[in-house]
């Protein structure tokens, strides 16, 4: 039973925002940037974007291949487990399913892996099937570099951490490994709407 | 310990305030009497629920700005004038009554014995929280041969968190503070002038040893990539960036 806080009211509650707010969240007009160390800056001549791990070939796009391949617009919610969410943000970039077509993978976990060395993992159905993409474009600008520019895996059904800043690769594994902050305690799912912040949530 | 996987649910707690000090005009410091309170590393968060009577609840996550073994647990709330969380934390809960807290939260941005000196410590506005942590382990420690150099950049003399205990820790022989005044300074200041620019990180880092820097995004955004810029690695540096938000 959860103890009501004598005198706290909060803010003023439309019941519009509250069906789109997670529990716990609140909405924020501004976009907060969080990240573990500096931000990382690969030219993007020497940029690539790689599937490896448990699949029947490796395969590399360059920068210019990645650009190459058929964008999507893309307008969702994004629920930070710092708390924040913001609503309608606007990106653009290739779903990872048009990714994977080019593959023949033999698993369903994966690792995100990223410059800087930042990792998070995530389950073949939660970046299939429309619900993942790695995007280069926010508002309908290049993607700035404290955002997670050039490019960003973009999987707005989970907290934020999920979407990798400066990811270079999907790597197939063999089971579902927690990522950077999966083993500092961050749940390994991270779904906002059961709001799976930390292990054992 | 570093990289130590924090296995086990953290479970919401009643949390009783026991005290508050005002450290600046927008600043203050609320100590918790948490009973079952598991311990944390320095550098560490908590996250905070209050509920409302119709059951609406607010949470937020504020740094620990106690050192690990102390007898509560202290966060400093930055009183955002229009938030919804920090108002009702600052003005509102009295001494005696609870909320809730659960934690300790992060496993990255902290410093402890095994990591060893020296260490260059970073902090921007109300992102010194976390590094006052550090800073009174650091001291408690007592034995730490190396340096312990804090750079905190605060607006003007008033903003300064922590500052008394800041000119202690500096008197300690393993402890450097230098603190930089941004927006006006007094005629007599002896600390910096203006924002930590490339000289004043270059004549403060270290040749090896960890960094942390902790603030508004601007701010570590500058000074990470400054060091990083001035030959130092990556991968010493630890960040924890505060967004625009945080009420």
């Amino acid at each position: 039973m959860t103890p009501v806080t004598r005198g706290f009211h909060g803010r003023p509650r439309s019941p519009g925002d509250a069906s789109r707010l997670p529990p716990g969240q609140y909405l924020t007009t501004d976009f907060p940037v969080l990240s573990y160390g500096p931000t990382p800056h690969t030219p993007l001549q020497e940029w690539t974007f790689k599937i490896d791990g448990a699949v029947a070939e490796p395969v590399t796009w360059s920068w210019e291949q990645l650009l190459a391949l058929p964008p999507e617009p893309v307008v969702r919610d994004i629920h930070c487990v710092t708390k924040w969410s913001k609503l309608d943000t606007r990106w653009r970039g290739v779903s990872v399913d048009v990714l994977l077509e080019a593959v023949q993978f033999r698993t369903s976990y994966l690792t995100a892996w990223c410059d800087g060395g930042y990792t998070t993992n995530h389950l073949l159905e939660d970046v299939t099937g429309g619900k993942a993409w790695v995007v280069y474009e926010y508002d309908g600008q290049p993607l700035p570099a404290e955002h997670g520019g050039p490019a960003r895996l973009l999987v707005p059904h989970l907290y934020f951490w999920k979407s990798a800043k400066w990811v270079r690769g999907l790597t197939f594994t063999d089971g579902d490994h927690a990522g950077f902050w999966e083993m500092y305690g961050y749940h390994i799912h991270g779904d906002p709407w059961k709001e799976q912040r930390y292990t054992g949530d | 310990m570093e990289g130590t996987a924090v296995h086990g649910r953290l479970t919401w707690q009643l949390a009783t305030l026991v005290d508050r000090v005002v450290e600046t005009p927008k600043a203050m410091s609320l100590m918790f009497d948490l009973p079952d309170w598991p311990g944390h590393l320095a550098g560490q968060h908590v996250d905070v629920r209050l509920t409302a009577e119709d059951g609406y609840q607010a949470e937020r996550s504020y740094s620990i700005a106690s050192a690990p073994g102390e007898e509560h647990v202290t966060i400093t709330v930055d009183r955002i004038p229009d938030g919804e969380v920090s108002p009702f934390l600052t003005d509102e809960l009295m001494v005696g009554e609870t909320i809730e807290i659960r934690g300790p939260i992060g496993g990255f941005f902290v410093w402890e014995h095994s990591l060893g000196g020296p260490i260059l410590l970073v902090g921007g506005g109300s992102g010194v929280v976390p590094i006052r942590s550090m800073l009174r382990h650091w001291a408690n420690l007592k034995h730490e041969p190396t340096c312990a150099r804090l750079l905190y950049s605060a607006r003007t003399l008033d903003d300064i968190i922590y500052q008394r205990e800041f000119a202690e820790l500096g008197a300690l022989e393993n402890v450097d503070v230098t603190i930089a005044l941004t927006r006006e300074w007094p005629e007599d200041w002896r600390g910096l002038r203006g924002r930590i620019d490339k000289t004043a990180l270059e004549s403060a880092a270290w040749s090896s040893g960890l960094t942390y820097i902790c603030g508004p995004t601007p701010f570590v955004e500058a000074v990470s990539s400054t060091l990083v810029e001035l030959g130092h690695d990556a991968a010493s540096i630890k960040t924890e960036r505060f967004g625009p938000t945080g009420t």
